[in-house]
């Protein structure tokens, strides 16, 4: 069923059919639409859910870890300040290992104050040991919504896992997305097993316990395993949506005319979309270039983007959000997995669209004309779109 | 009403908070939670934010709680607890669950009086049916004493130390009680280690009502307190002699005096028993800021009665 809808609308029909026990959720922009319309449903009974209706988002993800653990299955939304209020919590849920599926409206951390997208929200929250999935469209958003949740709830995994969408480009533009039916996205979703539930008075259990140096490391090693364990459930996952979708997601990422290419931009989320546009306009002009496009990128995809990268002559890495006083987050995983490779593209680091500042064909066109220009891979930011 | 007899069966029956746990000698907050959950017959789930009760009682791979137990952070056992409840209702709802649980915290004052208290006023805000209850002993105890908004005046403490300048902690205690009274629910007490059952018969009267109840119990901690290990009950009951902590209720916006000292023992008499006053009984400036505090004291325990003339029982 095709609808034209906005990003959160996608977001929020994937939360109506999965229907969670429990929603905590605390406005923000610009991710408060998706409250808005879970608030909707829950007032018109068209879902079950008790809707919390939280004083902050750190209550809204301290309510999430109340209600996993008491044996629900859990959701919440939220962005930029938020998430950075959350991310003491955002730890904890992925310490006691609880499968909280979160929508984050990617935008910029203050100061300066801005509503606008950047990733630097999800970048906040990369050492967390929340799964992190990127959309680029509206149809993603909705697609990995559904996904995210086997994926948290698989045994072999159990962590939270935050869906990444561009706030205002892919959160309020509206794009035509392709719904399964409400009993064909339950099907797939499935019953959620809870495990060893606060609500199981019979059988009493200690969750949040105090490990000091005796205990701390193995119980990190075993939140590892967790993530260790993601790349796989997450192929399946993809193979398994694709049978009930025919949307075919295969792999970590999207290799977009990589294969024969020479030169290609790495970049997360909606800047994807301009990045094949550019792609394509160089292709016609006879360039061989292409995009790597994570879907995946915690836990990242190290040897799997090494060898989609490997035979590449230069390789731009687009950041959008500082990782002040070093190289950009993204390009520091796409360099440590491409150095065990004997042969490895030069690399270089662009920070861009910070804020919400546009990011356009033409400068995505003009990164990828230089790439030839580069004779080796440099310790130093470049920059697009920015008055110096 | 719950008698010791009562609470001693329950006790025997099925222990829920066991021994074996690494809280001081003489701590007082054992005896307030063995108490509060024998008084209430049906299943508990408890929640406990970053503190004494939580480090010295969930230490992996041990734990003391025979009843399931969460600890999330130090700033949000009020809404950890809101999860967990709103979980419990939908699960009831789609015939998940048959069985009546209760969910109750036991939190410190730091927990509750400073960083927990926008998610404490959220979770009453929201009506969660849940008991909250503050073991209050007076400072943050489990980092070593540093003062709380709940330490009263002119207690030394590790952040509020005795000097030169400025003799212990310059401000006055947080009226929290009356914080959480304003809020509109349903069951509101103040109550003491030194009475046992008291504190039980609040319990059960506070889990007749839906939504959210609180109880704030003087906790005494001998160790932040300076005062002799086995003084926990008698420190407490003097507290509650001198009325500097009345023992009270509010049940669905009515004041009710549990108790009203007979003789007005001077605040004085309880502070001299205390390290963290010492310096008030050898300073010369100690005079006037003991009647001080005695003023304080008075004027709340004045304004207390006040209130239960006004907004009474039989009001």
């Amino acid at each position: 069923m095709r609808k034209a809808i906005t990003g959160h609308k996608a977001v929020a029909e994937a939360m109506r059919q999965i229907e969670p026990d429990v929603v905590a959720v605390y406005p923000i922009t610009p991710q408060s639409e998706i409250a808005e319309y879970y608030a909707d449903y829950v007032h018109n009974g068209l879902v079950r859910t008790e809707l919390i209706p939280v004083e902050s988002e750190h209550s809204a993800l301290s309510a999430c870890i109340g209600a996993a653990a008491a044996g629900g299955r859990v959701m919440t939304a939220t962005s930029s300040q938020g998430l950075a209020l959350l991310v003491e919590v955002l730890y904890i849920a992925a310490g006691l290992r609880l499968p909280i599926v979160m929508a984050l409206a990617n935008r910029a951390l203050s100061a300066p104050i801005n509503i606008h997208c950047d990733h630097s929200d999800a970048y906040l929250a990369r050492d967390s040991g929340a799964v992190q999935i990127f959309a680029e469209s509206a149809q993603e958003a909705y697609d990995y919504t559904l996904m995210a949740q086997r994926i948290a709830e698989d045994m072999r995994v159990r962590l939270p896992v935050i869906v990444n969408l561009d706030g205002f480009t892919l959160t309020h533009t509206v794009q035509p997305v392709d719904l399964l039916e409400d009993e064909v996205a339950k099907k797939f979703v499935g019953e959620f097993k809870p495990f060893a539930p606060l609500l199981d008075v019979e059988h009493p259990v200690t969750w949040g316990a105090f490990a000091m140096s005796d205990y701390y490391f193995e119980l990190k090693r075993a939140q590892e395993a967790g993530m260790e364990a993601v790349p796989a459930v997450f192929l399946e996952v993809q193979r398994a949506f694709a049978e009930v979708s025919g949307r075919r997601y295969e792999g970590f990422f999207e290799a977009y005319k990589l294969a024969d290419a020479e030169y290609a931009l790495v970049v997360l989320g909606s800047t994807a979309g301009t990045a094949k546009v550019a792609v394509d306009e160089l292709r016609a002009r006879g360039m061989k270039v292409g995009l790597l496009k994570p879907w995946l990128w915690r836990p990242f995809p190290g040897p799997a983007v090494a060898e989609a990268l490997a035979h590449l002559k230069a390789v731009a890495v687009l950041d959008r959000a500082f990782s002040f006083g070093t190289m950009g987050a993204l390009y520091e995983d796409v360099a440590s997995a491409l150095y065990p490779l004997e042969k490895r593209p030069i690399l270089v680091n662009y920070i861009y669209g910070l804020g919400g500042r546009d990011i356009t064909v033409p400068q995505l066109v003009q990164a990828l004309e230089e790439l030839p220009k580069i004779r080796r891979t440099e310790w130093a930011l470049r920059y697009i779109g920015l008055r110096e | 009403m719950p008698s010791i007899k009562v609470l001693a069966e329950r006790e025997e029956r099925g222990v829920r908070f066991t021994g074996g746990h690494t809280l001081c000698a003489g701590c007082a907050e054992p005896m307030v939670v063995r108490t509060v959950l024998n008084a209430i017959p049906d299943p508990v789930v408890v929640a406990s934010p970053t503190g004494c009760l939580e480090v010295a009682t969930s230490r992996f791979p041990g734990t003391a709680w025979n009843v399931p137990w969460i600890h999330v952070a130090f700033e949000n056992a009020a809404a950890v607890i809101s999860g967990v409840e709103a979980a419990y209702k939908v699960l009831r709802k789609k015939g998940l669950l048959d069985k009546r649980v209760r969910f109750v915290v036991f939190a410190g004052d730091g927990g509750t009086y400073d960083i927990g208290l926008q998610a404490l006023s959220g979770a009453l805000e929201r009506g969660h049916d849940f008991l909250y209850v503050c073991l209050n002993n007076e400072a943050y105890m489990n980092t070593g004493v540093q003062r709380s908004s709940a330490t009263p005046k002119c207690a030394a403490a590790t952040t509020a130390p005795v000097g030169e300048a400025i003799p212990g902690k310059p401000q006055e205690r947080k009226d929290l009680t009356e914080i959480v009274a304003a809020h509109g629910i349903p069951y509101v007490a103040q109550a003491a280690v030194s009475h046992l059952i008291d504190l039980a018969n609040k319990v059960e009267r506070a889990m007749n009502y839906e939504g959210p109840k609180f109880i704030n119990v003087l906790t005494t901690c001998p160790l932040g307190w300076r005062t002799p290990r086995d003084s926990a009950i008698q420190q407490a009951k003097q507290a509650v002699e001198t009325r500097y902590w009345p023992l009270y209720e509010v049940i669905e916006g009515r004041y009710k005096i549990n108790y009203k000292p007979k003789e007005h023992v001077p605040v004085e008499e309880w502070l001299k028993t205390q390290g963290r006053f010492r310096h008030l009984f050898r300073d010369p400036q100690g005079k006037e800021l003991i009647a001080q505090i005695q003023a304080e004291v008075d004027r709340r325990w004045e304004l207390l009665l006040k209130k239960e003339q006004c907004f009474g029982v039989g009001g």
